[in-house]
């Protein structure tokens, strides 16, 4: 869908431009016909796949469209011509083996005529050998994880559309609902094999401009692939019913020059390295209340809230309130086992594989000592480190 | 009777008749009454359902119903329309007609008959009363897939499963009663190429019926037995497979579509023929036709799965035999056409809702088509172009086919005419809004958005909001249609026996309306005659 705009760029004003302006005024009058066009046709993608499979669509298409013309065609005409004001005899006709025979034997031939070009990209689409790079992505209620494995990087990749947008309270941006914090980020020209799984229930990791979508099933491995011609950013969504939020879990690719792409790749692992360094200083450190409360609440509205609420009164049984709640004011060793590994069999995930020792602390010192609770607790990265 | 309204207590004993007399009753023409109006209350209920969805989806954002309530009411509407809605009203045509036109005095098991009935209204009641419960109703689509649905389903999943159960006993024991009907009660002389089209492809689809229901119902104890009995059918953390679930499922479910479908083929072919005054064309062909996709629809429930990592050998078979379906459903259309071609046509409202049913079911056929390449799959699975299609097969498909039968048979039940210039009226605006509705979700599925969300990105408004404005004027439109029912039931223009003018079979020799006992002596069955 949207490429990014930066990939159109006018320097400089020339005579050649002023001619352009000109041209484009008098497209303004046929815009609206190609614009409507293209709000109701299947999105062409950027790679050669995703376009053989626009082809394909336009062949059935048109296919059903002449097919149609015929059938609804002869009805139209036969309740126009024998109406019984215009014919008020019936014929006596009632069998015509010939005209089955035909009307059978057609219609394969039809079929066989589009089976052909389909088998053939079909192939192409399943033959998932020589690929370059291999990227796992995983699937959970409600976030795309991404790990590559030609390189130690791996990310979690959530929602950034902010809960105010989707509640109505401010504006919805231009990407609502289909912006990330985290992107996967890919190199152009590149084969790059997509190994599909999932940690909870089913999830389907869909991109419409790259023509990938592969279910993400717990306990197996499915395959995809896509090779990006161009640079870009191309969002799509989870599109199997995954749950409560299935409706936020988008999918952002972005597609960079491979040389930007390495950049990109030692740029993360420094990071990566940063982040060590920022965990050791965290469990060095022995944090105040007022420290933690901030980077607890940031950490509880991006992933707690969507299930507990922000006011921490959950959603009857099944998403249980936190404001008074039995764990959240009981024993601090539930309150961290609970959040570190979750519940089974629930909703309620384990959080030590995705959140630092910091965050951890941060979020359960947040949570019983807000809303009414009023514990005084304060759980330190060091407690998380060593629960680990 | 009469005696005890001089008691004094007339109004409870009367209620007390008239309860006995619709809870114990054994006549098929009255279970098919309750059958019929239990779907109807069951119609307005899960489009109730829909419009509660369409008033969230009108714009982007969450406004009136959030995430948790929209996954339930989506689980409900799909669940209640299938198994509240159609086939119940199915069956309601079929017990009221199969006897009536085969020359039979009743089904051949009445008691059974009002078993099969009285089950649905538990089942439907267990099912919706989940509503109400803590943990809220089931939330994981009518196709229930697990994990979804054993692991995190909610509590309330075990009433799901319950009511499924009883859904399924009642349609085994429904679909066994057509069959001993049809193979021993016909009236002398008629032979099984002499049955009229009804008939044909209720009987085809009694056997599709006893054949996928015990497959949903193992489906449902194996998802019972994975919550609370420790077993992992479908659980990959067990051992279990979670796409076994769908290949079990959906070898129910594709048939299940068929069972949805086949007998408004049957009602199409019932009246056009009246209304174009010929006979029926290619009247063997429709019949192999039928049995033709009844097998079809066996061997091609994969084409649900394309995307979930199936082997290319299995997508190359299931998208060969899936484009098959095409050649029989198209021999159906073409026979239509040809029955209409130089005949003597009017357009009463059956007939109107027969067309209606004809072209824009072949609308849902031509995307059924599309769907079945399995490139192109990968971008119309689970998108708003998949939830297009199955709701022009369903909606002027099935929902058109049982109008039009009401619409034609209504007279023969309750002897009076319907209000021709109401009919045509509710023809229209159904149709209008039917398109309305569902055509604009052809371009949003095209476009990008996925099925089952209550929120979408801005790309998609313009269409959503055209095709919820649709649907609330499609939800208005059938309560004109009540209006228009009620109307014939309580009075009218007297229907003559025959009804229509070029009407052929048996149930047009008995008087309007039609007397509780008909055909105690059967009817005998010329060479030349009814079909």
């Amino acid at each position: 869908m949207q490429r990014s705009p930066d990939r159109r760029r006018c320097d400089s004003l020339s005579p050649a431009r002023a001619l352009k302006s000109g041209l484009a005024i008098a497209a303004l009058c046929v815009i609206p016909c190609v614009s409507i066009a293209d709000a109701i046709d299947m999105r062409p993608g950027v790679t050669e796949l995703s376009q053989r499979i626009q082809q394909i669509h336009h062949m059935s298409f048109w296919v059903c469209v002449v097919v149609g013309i015929v059938v609804f065609g002869a009805m139209f005409y036969t309740m126009f011509a024998h109406s019984r004001s215009r014919n008020p005899e019936p014929a006596d006709f009632s069998e015509n083996t010939q005209i089955e025979i035909i009307w059978t034997v057609i219609p394969v031939l039809i079929l066989v005529g589009m089976a052909i070009p389909a088998t053939s990209a079909l192939r192409d689409i399943e033959n998932n050998e020589d690929s370059d790079l291999t990227i796992v992505v995983t699937g959970s209620q409600w976030k795309w994880h991404y790990r590559y494995l030609d390189a130690p990087i791996s990310f979690y990749s959530l929602m950034a559309t902010p809960q105010e947008q989707v509640q109505n309270l401010q504006p919805k941006g231009e990407f609502y609902l289909l912006d990330v914090d985290n992107p996967l980020v890919l190199p152009t020209n590149k084969k790059v094999r997509f190994l599909v799984t999932s940690d909870d229930v089913i999830h389907s990791w869909w991109v419409p401009d790259l023509a990938v979508k592969q279910d993400a099933i717990p306990g197996f491995i499915n395959e995809a692939w896509a090779r990006v011609p161009v640079t870009g950013v191309f969002r799509g969504q989870c599109a199997e019913l995954c749950g409560l939020d299935h409706a936020y879990m988008p999918v952002v690719v972005d597609v960079r020059p491979e040389d930007e792409f390495d950049a990109w790749i030692e740029e993360q692992r420094l990071a990566a390295e940063l982040a060590g360094e920022a965990a050791v200083a965290a469990r060095a450190k022995t944090w105040t209340m007022d420290e933690l409360l901030p980077i607890g609440e940031e950490v509880f509205v991006t992933h707690c809230a969507t299930c507990h609420e922000r006011d921490g009164e959950g959603q009857g049984a099944k998403y249980p309130a936190l404001n008074r709640g039995v764990i959240t004011t009981g024993p601090i060793e539930g309150h961290i086992d609970q959040v570190m590994n979750g519940k089974a069999g629930t909703e309620m995930q384990a959080w030590a594989p995705q959140l630092s020792d910091l965050e951890i602390a941060a979020v359960i010192t947040y949570e019983r000592n807000s809303w009414d609770n009023a514990l005084g607790d304060i759980v330190q990265p060091l407690t998380i480190y060593e629960a680990r | 009777m009469v005696a005890h309204v001089e008691t004094g207590h007339a109004p409870r004993n009367r209620f007390i008749a008239f309860a006995s007399r619709w809870l114990l009753t054994t006549n098929h023409k009255e279970i098919g009454t309750l059958y019929l109006c239990l779907s109807f209350g069951l119609f307005f209920i899960a489009g109730a359902m829909a419009m509660m969805m369409r008033i969230e989806l009108f714009e982007p954002g969450i406004q009136v119903i959030d995430p948790l309530i929209y996954n339930q009411v989506l689980t409900l509407h799909g669940l209640v329309m299938v198994f509240g809605a159609v086939m119940p009203a199915f069956v309601g045509l079929a017990n009221w007609m199969i006897p009536l036109m085969i020359g039979a005095p009743d089904m051949a098991l009445p008691r059974l008959n009002n078993f099969s009935f009285w089950i649905l209204p538990f089942a439907f009641l267990i099912l919706l009363s989940s509503l109400f419960m803590e943990g809220g109703a089931p939330n994981f689509g009518w196709t229930f897939y697990a994990p979804l649905s054993t692991t995190y389903g909610p509590p309330s999943t075990d009433f799901f499963i319950l009511g499924v159960h009883l859904m399924g006993i009642s349609s085994i024991l429904g679909a066994i009663n057509i069959i001993v009907t049809i193979v021993n009660l016909r009236a002398p002389g008629m032979t099984y190429m002499k049955m009229p089209l009804f008939v044909w492809t209720w009987f085809i689809t009694a056997f599709l019926l006893i054949m996928v229901m015990p497959v949903l119902a193992g489906c449902v104890t194996m998802m019972l037995t994975d919550r609370h009995f420790g077993t992992s059918f479908f659980e990959a953390a067990g051992g279990g497979d979670p796409v076994m679930f769908q290949h079990i499922f959906w070898f129910f479910g594709h048939p299940e579509v068929y069972i949805m479908i086949l007998p408004g083929f049957g009602i199409a072919s019932q009246i056009i023929p009246t209304f174009a005054r010929k006979k029926l064309f290619g009247y063997h062909s429709m019949v192999y036709a039928t049995a033709a996709i009844a097998f079809l629809s066996f061997i091609v429930w994969g084409h649900h799965m394309f995307t979930t990592g199936m082997p290319l050998f299995a997508e190359l078979f299931f998208m060969y035999a899936t484009m098959l379906i095409a050649v029989p459903t198209g021999v159906k259309v073409f026979n239509w056409v040809a029955t209409m071609w130089r005949g003597s046509m009017t357009f009463e409202t059956p007939m109107l809702f027969a067309i209606g049913f004809v072209m824009m079911f072949t609308i849902g056929g031509f995307s059924g088509l599309m769907l079945a390449l399995v490139p192109a799959d990968v971008q119309y699975h689970d998108t708003y172009f998949v939830v297009a299609h199955f709701h022009y097969v369903l909606y002027p498909g099935a929902i058109f086919g049982t109008m039009a039968a009401v619409y034609y048979w209504l007279p023969k039940w309750c002897g009076n005419m319907y209000d021709e210039r109401l009919g045509k009226i509710h023809f229209w605006t159904a149709t209008f809004a039917v398109n309305l509705t569902f055509f604009p979700m052809h371009f949003t599925g095209l476009a990008g958005m996925p099925r089952r969300i209550p929120d979408y990105s801005m790309q998609f408004a313009d269409f959503n909001m055209v095709s919820s404005v649709g649907s609330w004027l499609l939800g208005l439109t059938q309560v004109l249609f009540l209006y228009i029912v009620i109307k014939t039931v309580r009075g009218g223009e007297k229907a003559t026996d025959e009804v229509w003018e070029g009407a052929e079979g048996l149930e047009w020799t008995v008087p309007s309306p039609a007397p509780l006992h008909t055909f105690d002596t059967p009817p005998v069955i010329g060479d030349g005659d009814h079909r």
